[in-house]
C-alpha cells in the first residue's frame, strides 16, 4: 500500500449553513487532521468551493471522498496531488517601523522575497507573501529575528491543471 | 389565509400521508401541540414515555409499513433524548423525520433555557438536517426532508424549528420535493457493468450471494427472488435481510457474519464468485477482511457510492436501485443449478446442527434454552409475525432460529446494537402493519432500558406481544467475558425485579414460565391473545450463542463450541 501523501481535496456545494460543519465531521470521525481550510465562492454562481488540504493514503481519502459527495448539499468533490495543481498560501507579516529604518538588512529581506509593503505606518508595517508554504515560512524566518508583531498565514487556495468536471456534473445535472 | 408555522408543520405532515406521529411535549415545541389539538382525527399522535422510545417507535413503524418515520420532541433534553434512535436510524438506514423544537430565534446561542445545539450535535448522525426560524420555510423544508428521508438510501432527517417561527404566520401552499441537484437519489448504473456480471456469473462455478436490507428497502423481493431462482445460486442474509426471502426457500442458506451459519461463512472463503446485493460488508459481517474471500470475484450491487470499494473492493460494481439493476442481469443470465455447490451448504449445515441446532432447539438439559423459546413461537405463529429483537444474546438465537414466510417481518437494531430498541419498536411495528402479529423478544438487560414504553402500550392498547428472555444476566457481554476474560464476570449478573409484577402495574396481561411443560401453552395463549401481552421466561442463565466468529478472526474460524 501506498505511503500518505498530501492530497488537496477541492468540494462544490450549495453555500449551506453547517455543511461546514458536516464535512469536517468526516475528516473528526475517521480521526484525520486536516492541513488547512479554505471556503469561498467558485466560479459557478451560488456555488461554494471547500478546498481542504490534508495527509493521507490515496485510498483513505478515496473513501472520504465518496462521503463527502454522500452529504446531500455537496455536489461533487476531487482530491488531487501537489503535482496536479497549482496552489497559494498568503502570508501578513506586522513589523515594528523603526526596525524598517534602524535595520538596513530588512529591506532587503523585502526586496529579496518579492514581499510586498501593503501598509506602512508611523507604528507598523505590514508585508503580505504569497507563495509556497516554503516562501512564507522564510521569510517568517528571515524576519523572526527582528520582530514580528504579528503574522498569519491562509489556507491554501488551489486550481488544478486538468479542468474540473464540475460544469459537466452540474448539466449532466440530476434533474431528471 | 394565513395560518401559523405550527398549523403549516401539521398539513405539510398530512400531504405527506403521515398519519401516525410519536412524540413528547415540552415547552419549545408547545404551539405544535396546540395545533395538534385540532387535528387529532386525522394525525394520530402517539405519547411516549421517553423521546428515545419516539425514534425507535417511528423506526419500528417505518421499518413494518414501508413508510418513513416521524417523531417529535421539545428542545434541550426532549432533543438529545432523540439522538440514540438518531444514530440507530442512520447506520440501518431507516427512513426519520425528526422534528424538535427550539427556542425564539432571537435567543439561538445565547445559552437559553433548554437550549442545545442540536443541529451540530445531529449532523454526524443525519442524513440530512436544518434549522427553520422563518414560518415560511417550512413547507418547502418539510418537502425536502420527507424527499431526502425516503429516496435512495433511506435515513433520518432532522429538522429544528425555534419557537417564533412556530407562532409566525404565514400563507401556506405545498408541493412535494422533486429533486435537488447537488443529490442524486438514484444513481443510474453503468450498462457495461451489467454485462460484465452476467459473464462473471454465467463462468462461476461456486458463485455466492450475501444479501442485505437493500432489497427489503428497495421493494425489490421479488425481483431478488427470480434473479437467484434464474441463476441458482445459494443466498444468505446479513442480520439486516432477514426476511427479505423466506427461511423455507431452498436457495436460503442462512445467516453470514459473527453469530450466523456454519456453512454460509465458511464457504464464504471457498465461492469463486460472491455477489453482495443491498449489503454494506459490515465488520461483523466480514470477520476480518485481510481473510475474507480474497479467492473469490466480487460483485457488488448497490445503491450508496460510498459503500463500493469502502471495506471489500468490487471487481464488479453495480451501482443504484437493485429494483432495477438486478432484472437487467436476471435477464442477460443463463438459467443454471448449482446442486453440488448447494449441497456443500447442506452438509455443513448438517455439522451445526449436530453441534449446535439439535441442542439450542431441543435441549436436554432441564432449564429452558432461548432457542426452543423461538421454535415455539415459529410453531404458535407459522412464520407470520413480525419478530422486533432487542440486542444480545436473545437477538442472535431470534435471528437464526425464527421463521419468516415474508419480508418486514424482522426488526432489530443492526448497526448500532441499541438495547432498549425493541420494546418502542414493536409499538410501532404494530402501528405500521396493524393487521399482523408482533413479538418483540427482548433480554432482562435490554428490556429495562426502555421499560417505560409499557405505559405506552398500556395508554394505547396496541396489542404487541413481549417475550422477555429472563437469564438474570447482560448475556452477551457475560458470553465474552466467559470466552475472552477468563470468565471474569464483572457486573454483568443483574439482580432482577418482579417483571410480571411490573407488567402488571400497568395492566398488562402477564404471566412467566420457566418450565418446559408449560412453555408450548403459554405461548400459544400469548398469541391468541388480543391484547397486549407480556410473557417472561427463565431460561438458562449461562448459555453460550454459537456458531461465533471471535473479533478480529477470518470467517473461516468460525467457532461451534
Ligand atoms: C445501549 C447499550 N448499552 C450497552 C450495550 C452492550 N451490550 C451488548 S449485548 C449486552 C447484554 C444484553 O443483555 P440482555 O438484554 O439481558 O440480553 P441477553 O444478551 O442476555 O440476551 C450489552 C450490555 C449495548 N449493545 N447497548
Amino acid at each position: 500500500m501506498k505511503d500518505k501523501e498530501k492530497y488537496t481535496v477541492s468540494i462544490y456545494a450549495e453555500n449551506n449553513i453547517g455543511l461546514l460543519n458536516r464535512i469536517s465531521a468526516i475528516f473528526l470521525k475517521r480521526h484525520l487532521n486536516i492541513d488547512s481550510i479554505n471556503s469561498s465562492p467558485s466560479e459557478i454562481n451560488d456555488i461554494y468551493r471547500f478546498v481542504i488540504v490534508v495527509t493521507v493514503k490515496e485510498n483513505l481519502i478515496r473513501k472520504v471522498i465518496s462521503q463527502i459527495e454522500k452529504q446531500i448539499e455537496v455536489i461533487a468533490a476531487f482530491y488531487h496531488t501537489d503535482q496536479e495543481t497549482i496552489f497559494q498560501e498568503s502570508a501578513l507579516y506586522k513589523v515594528k517601523s523603526k526596525s524598517l529604518f534602524e535595520e538596513r538588512h530588512i529591506q532587503n529581506i523585502i526586496k529579496n522575497s518579492h514581499a510586498k509593503i501593503v501598509t506602512v505606518s508611523p507604528k507598523f508595517f505590514v508585508i503580505e507573501k504569497t507563495g509556497f508554504r516554503e516562501d512564507t515560512e522564510k521569510l517568517y524566518n528571515d524576519l523572526a529575528p527582528y520582530g514580528l508583531l504579528q503574522f498569519v498565514r491562509s489556507g491554501r487556495i488551489s486550481v488544478t491543471k486538468e479542468p474540473m468536471k464540475i460544469t459537466e456534473i452540474l448539466n449532466k445535472s440530476y434533474i431528471k | 389565509m394565513k395560518i401559523q408555522g405550527s398549523e403549516a408543520l401539521i398539513k405539510c405532515l398530512l400531504e405527506e400521508d403521515v398519519d401516525i406521529i410519536y412524540g413528547y411535549p415540552g415547552g419549545a415545541i408547545m404551539p405544535v401541540y396546540d395545533s395538534l389539538y385540532y387535528y387529532q382525527e386525522q394525525l394520530n399522535h402517539i405519547l411516549v414515555r421517553h423521546e428515545q422510545g419516539a425514534t425507535h417507535a417511528a423506526q419500528g413503524y417505518a421499518r413494518s409499513s414501508g413508510k418513513v418515520g416521524v417523531a417529535i420532541a421539545t428542545s434541550g433534553p426532549g432533543a438529545t433524548n432523540l439522538i440514540t434512535g438518531i444514530a440507530d436510524a442512520q447506520i440501518d438506514s431507516t427512513p426519520l423525520v425528526c422534528i424538535t423544537g427550539q427556542v425564539a430565534s432571537n435567543l439561538l446561542g445565547s445559552d437559553a433555557f433548554q437550549e442545545t445545539d442540536i443541529i451540530g450535535i445531529s449532523t454526524p448522525i443525519t442524513k440530512w438536517n436544518y434549522q427553520i426560524t422563518k414560518a415560511s420555510e417550512i413547507p418547502k423544508i418539510l418537502a425536502k426532508a420527507f424527499f431526502i428521508a425516503k429516496s435512495g438510501r433511506p435515513g433520518p432527517v432532522l429538522i429544528d424549528i425555534t419557537k417564533d417561527a412556530q407562532f409566525e404566520l404565514m400563507d401556506f401552499s405545498y408541493s412535494k420535493h422533486q429533486n435537488l441537484r447537488s443529490y442524486n437519489p438514484d444513481p443510474k448504473p453503468q450498462l457495461n457493468t451489467i454485462d460484465n456480471a452476467v459473464e462473471l456469473i454465467n463462468s462461476a462455478k461456486k458463485p455466492f450471494i450475501v444479501f442485505g436490507q437493500g432489497v427489503i428497502l428497495g421493494n425489490a423481493e421479488v425481483e431478488f427472488k427470480n434473479f437467484i431462482e434464474k441463476s441458482g445460486i445459494p443466498s444468505a442474509w446479513t442480520i439486516l435481510g432477514l426476511s427479505a426471502l423466506p427461511t423455507d426457500h431452498y436457495l436460503n442458506v442462512g445467516m453470514v457474519g459473527m453469530h450466523g451459519n456454519y456453512g454460509p461463512n465458511v464457504l464464504t472463503n471457498e465461492c469463486d464468485l460472491l455477489l453482495a446485493i443491498g449489503m454494506r460488508f459490515d465488520d461483523r459481517v466480514t470477520g476480518n477482511l485481510d481473510y475474507y474471500a480474497k479467492q473469490a470475484q466480487i460483485i457488488h450491487f448497490e445503491i450508496d457510492p460510498a459503500e463500493i470499494d469502502k471495506n471489500v473492493i468490487a471487481d464488479v460494481a453495480i451501482l443504484g436501485n437493485i429494483k432495477q439493476t438486478l432484472p437487467k442481469v436476471t435477464q442477460k443470465i443463463n438459467n443454471n443449478n448449482h446442486k453440488k455447490w448447494l449441497g456443500k451448504f447442506r452438509e455443513l449445515n448438517q455439522i451445526e446442527y449436530s453441534k449446535v441446532i439439535k441442542n439450542d432447539l431441543y435441549p436436554s438439559k432441564q432449564k429452558l434454552s432461548m432457542g426452543e423459546v423461538i421454535n415455539e413461537i415459529n410453531l404458535a405463529t407459522n412464520g407470520e409475525a413480525i419478530i422486533v429483537t432487542d440486542v444480545g444474546q436473545h437477538q442472535m438465537v431470534a435471528c437464526r432460529y425464527s421463521k419468516f414466510n415474508q419480508s418486514k417481518s424482522s426488526i432489530t437494531s443492526g448497526g448500532l446494537g441499541t438495547m432498549g430498541f425493541a420494546l418502542p419498536a414493536a409499538i410501532g411495528a404494530k402501528m405500521g402493519a396493524p393487521s399482523r402479529e408482533v413479538i418483540a423478544i427482548i433480554g432482562d438487560g435490554g428490556f429495562q432500558m426502555t421499560i417505560q414504553e409499557l405505559g405506552t402500550i398500556f395508554q394505547t392498547g396496541v396489542p404487541i406481544k413481549i417475550v422477555v428472555l429472563n437469564n438474570d444476566f447482560l448475556g452477551m457481554v457475560r458470553q465474552w467475558q466467559q470466552l475472552f476474560f477468563d470468565s471474569r464476570y464483572a457486573s454483568t449478573e443483574m439482580i432482577n425485579p418482579d417483571f410480571v409484577a411490573i407488567a402488571k402495574g400497568y395492566f398488562i396481561e402477564s404471566s412467566k414460565v420457566s418450565k418446559r411443560e408449560y412453555l408450548k401453552e403459554r405461548i400459544h395463549k400469548m398469541v391468541k391473545s388480543t391484547k397486549p401481552y407480556f410473557l417472561e421466561v427463565i431460561v438458562e442463565k449461562e448459555e453460550n450463542v454459537f456458531p461465533m466468529i471471535p473479533t478480529g478472526e477470518s470467517v473461516s474460524n468460525i467457532r461451534l463450541n
